[in-house]
């Protein structure tokens, strides 16, 4: 299809979406990343029936944190589409990537330059 | 095992703000079957407080250590030379290792990062339940291995009370009546006969009613 989406995004591929832990987001966002989004299976057609619900209320329990220590909790997010929805993918990663765009970039990035 | 449940993050930051130098401790045993406070969530709450304290400008050092337990000495030991780094501990043990800190290392304030809450089991993931209260003279026998003392909201001994009704409590429908689950039980058993058998009264000296309690095993101790 060769599909266009933007080439600012980082995939870090993983074998189903319950493998992503809460942890995992909060380094992310520790390290610098503007944004997360967990891209996982449509909902009922897990392979491990339950990872990308899982994977939802982690992302879920990101988001509160990340609201709580003010670095907004819309910068993580949960996405589901089947591997066929090619379309869906580069819709999903342009419309992420707009929404951070208009966000800015991560507080704790430019903090980090700041104290540098 | 000892149940906890997370505190609330701004109630952490609350506690913490005064401090440079601070130790989020965790615990390998009952904080982390309940996933309230093993090293999952020290990692957890670490980076959110790093995140935090960068967010507004502070320059704080959060280190992340998990011990085997906080209850007993030997590991609480494993910390004492790296303990002049810190100004600030938060353990993330239940109450009883938060103390056990705070006993041993008396010039370094040790703060609570979680509530804890009862002994319990787990239903499932996601949910505990209270079954003992430790009241220090166990009648489990005569009930049929459910608890009055624990499940019952008037801990009634010779139950049930006037508010059971179609096997729930009167203080909430979702909490079963124990006395139906006693007699229920005992039925299973067939030993119904021994709910007749009034139970005597409870010397309740064991209980938190005596003051702090203590274990003596002199054939233990060296």
């Amino acid at each position: 299809m060769r599909l266009q989406y933007p080439s600012d995004i980082k995939i870090i591929l993983v074998p189903c979406t319950g493998k992503v832990d809460l942890i995992h987001i909060l380094h992310s966002f520790e390290k610098g990343a503007d944004g997360v989004y967990a891209v996982g299976c449509l909902e009922g057609d897990c392979h491990y029936n339950s990872g990308n619900l899982r994977a939802r209320k982690r992302v879920e329990q990101a988001q509160k944190i990340l609201d709580t220590i003010g670095i907004g909790g819309e910068r993580a997010q949960m996405y589901n589409l089947s591997s066929s929805e090619g379309p869906r993918f580069a819709q999903i990663a342009v419309e992420m990537d707009e929404k951070i765009r208009k966000l800015g970039p991560n507080p704790i990035k430019l903090a980090k330059k700041r104290a540098a | 095992m000892i149940v906890a449940d997370k505190k609330p993050i701004e109630e952490i930051i609350e506690e913490i703000k005064d401090h440079e130098k601070i130790l989020i401790l965790g615990c390998n045993e009952c904080v982390t079957v309940c996933e309230a406070g093993g090293k999952k969530e020290v990692g957890v709450l670490a980076s959110a407080l790093r995140m935090y304290f960068l967010n507004e400008g502070k320059e704080v050092k959060i280190d992340e250590v998990t011990l085997e337990r906080q209850c007993d000495h030997e590991y609480l030991e494993e910390i004492r030379d790296s303990m002049d780094q810190y100004d600030a501990v938060v353990s993330i043990a239940c109450g009883v290792g938060v103390q056990f800190m705070a006993e041993k290392y008396h010039d370094t304030p040790i703060y609570p990062g979680v509530n804890t809450c009862f002994m319990g089991v787990t239903e499932k993931r996601g949910l505990w339940t209270e079954r003992c209260q430790a009241c220090g003279e166990c009648i489990l026998a005569t009930t049929g291995g459910i608890c009055p003392i624990t499940r019952c909201a008037k801990r009634v001994l010779n139950g049930p009370c006037g508010g059971s009704v179609r096997g729930s409590c009167e203080i909430n429908k979702e909490i079963d009546c124990a006395w139906q689950l006693i007699v229920d039980r005992l039925k299973s058993l067939n030993r119904l006969d021994d709910y007749e058998t009034l139970c005597p009264l409870k010397d309740w000296s064991t209980d938190r009613a005596g003051g702090p309690r203590k274990v003596v095993r002199e054939d233990l101790q060296q």
